[in-house]
């Protein structure tokens, strides 16, 4: 069995690229996450942040790259790097016909997690969810999906949390308060952390480091702050928004 | 490796389904309890009228509660997939430390448990109600029961591989496939009854040995033991090849996107 190296980030991804066809959906995308570090992969529709994703999960094969998960390969020990990650991911609700306990029981024990009648317990409070246990998940409102999500995404504390928009199309203060407990997450269990937002503000807000995405490239790449000093922007929505209009920035891609 | 507490979870997610849902449960016995009834009292009528020079009942209701038998085992391991398509599941079931011999194993262990309830009902009705006995078979029955075991599990596994490549509108594949199959497998008539291309057929499926060693005990015959073998030989070598066929799908689906996008019904 492989072993992770002291120095190798939680996620480490070398040369990642798709094609379907004669489209270049990711093309050559190099990126470490570290851990207690939560990095924002943001871009434009189309840009290549939901194949980056499903090609970290395993459910789509890279035309090329590798992709490192707390220091195992994914292609060579998917088993064994998939159990040090978990995900959210707004168009994956959890199934709808089952309450929400069953579902994290079920998911809970494909992770293994020890103990795990009390880690259901904990993350019913953790979320908020206590009341809606014997609930059905698919007559939950959308934030008590996304929690009851969010909740089975951190059942095996994993070294590696995927969240693809993990707060599309729910409430500011639930959003916030999702926000918080993301990053709670990652301080106090110390796993890294890839998000992807169309919420710029919400990015700022949280993550250590930005990768600006377009055209299957990273862009630009840095410290939310320290991007909007550097391009003179106001905000990072409007370094965004002139990235997304100028796709020959691509020119001047990050490696 | 596998790994015990993710087939586990797999088949605690059919449980829960189960458990939740009545009207689950009930066609696990509705439809072979009616096919039953309806074959017990056509074989009563045709004893009627043969008079006692032949009994219609273990030569009809036994085999309609054999082949039911099958058909309860596939569509039992099927279903518990479909679970997965209609709740559109693929993305959170795979993109975990989950193998695919454990979902598989999950999804077979659940097909059996549940056809179990279907032989129990199919098995209490044809005995009571029309005097139906496998006594007569006696030994032979462990291998007729073999067979039709591992030849539903392999049909089940191959309609799971069907429609995770060609999406969830191709379900409508799967249901027909046992009456597809039978009249090739001779369940009410000698193979030697059919036409010599369908004979070639008929005796390349496992099922068929059941039918023909049925119909060999009952003729005070005993039961043709190389010719079973073969028909369980013929069984593990389906299962085998029908998981085979599920994991070539599976990394097909994985090299071109399939799973990520499922829901989608795209065929790529």
């Amino acid at each position: 069995m492989m072993v992770a190296e002291p120095s190798e980030g939680v996620l480490s991804v070398r040369g990642l690229r798709r094609r379907f066809g004669d489209l270049a959906a990711v093309d050559g995308v190099s990126f470490d996450v570290h851990p207690r570090e939560i990095v924002g992969l943001v871009g434009p529709n189309g840009a290549g942040k939901t194949t980056i994703i499903n090609m970290i999960l395993g459910v789509l094969e890279p035309t090329a790259g590798t992709v490192r998960i707390a220091g195992f390969d994914l292609q060579r020990a998917r088993s064994t790097a998939l159990a040090c990650t978990n995900f959210a991911a707004a168009h994956a609700p959890l199934p709808g016909n089952v309450t929400v306990e069953q579902n994290l029981r079920v998911f809970g024990l494909i992770y293994g997690v020890k103990d795990l009648s009390a880690r259901i317990e904990a993350l019913l409070d953790d979320f908020d969810l206590r009341g809606h246990r014997r609930t059905k998940c698919g007559v939950l409102s959308s934030g008590e999906q996304t929690r009851v999500t969010l909740a089975k995404a951190m059942l095996n504390r994993p070294r590696l949390l995927l969240l693809d928009e993990p707060t599309a199309s729910i409430d500011p203060a639930t959003a916030r308060e999702i926000r918080r407990r993301i990053a709670a997450f990652a301080a106090s269990d110390g796993g890294g952390v890839l998000w992807t937002s169309h919420n710029m503000y919400e990015v700022a807000e949280v993550c250590d480091r930005v990768l600006f995405l377009s055209h299957g490239r990273i862009l630009l790449e840095g410290e939310p702050g320290a991007l909007i000093r550097e391009h003179s922007a106001a905000t990072l929505e409007d370094l965004f928004v002139s990235i997304a209009n100028e796709p020959l920035a691509a020119e001047g891609a990050a490696p | 490796m596998m790994r015990a507490h993710r087939v586990a979870a797999v088949v605690l997610r059919q449980i829960y389904l189960l458990r939740g849902s009545p009207v689950r449960l009930l066609p696990m016995v509705a439809w072979v309890a009616i096919d039953i009834v309806l074959w017990g009292f056509i074989s009563r009528y045709l004893n009627t009228v043969a008079g006692r020079t032949f009994n219609f009942v273990p030569a009809l209701l036994g085999a309609v509660l054999l082949w039911d038998f099958l058909g309860r085992v596939m569509q039992g391991v099927t279903t518990a997939f479909f679970e997965d398509v209609w709740s559109r599941n693929f993305l959170n079931m795979f993109a975990t430390p989950l193998r695919i011999s454990e979902y598989l194993s999950g999804l077979v262990i659940t097909g059996v448990t549940t056809s179990l309830f279907g032989l129990a009902a199919m098995l209490t009705l044809a005995t009571t109600a029309f005097g139906l006995s496998f006594l007569p078979y006696g030994a032979a029955m462990v291998p007729f029961v073999l067979v039709l075991f591992l030849s539903g599990i392999a049909l089940g596994i191959l309609g799971c591989a069907i429609v995770l490549r060609f999406g969830p509108a191709s379900e409508w594949l799967i249901w027909p496939i046992p009456s597809l199959i039978s009249p090739f497998v001779g369940v009410f008539y000698p193979l030697s009854t059919l036409p010599r291309w369908m004979q070639a057929i008929g005796h390349l499926l496992a099922p068929s040995y059941v039918f023909e060693g049925m119909r060999a005990v009952m003729a005070g015959k005993g039961a043709p033991v190389a010719q079973l073998a073969l028909g369980v030989g013929l069984a593990v070598s389906y299962l085998v090849a029908a998981c085979a066929v599920f994991a070539s799908v599976y990394r097909y689906s994985i090299r071109t996107g399939l799973i990520a996008r499922y829901s989608a019904e795209n065929v790529s």
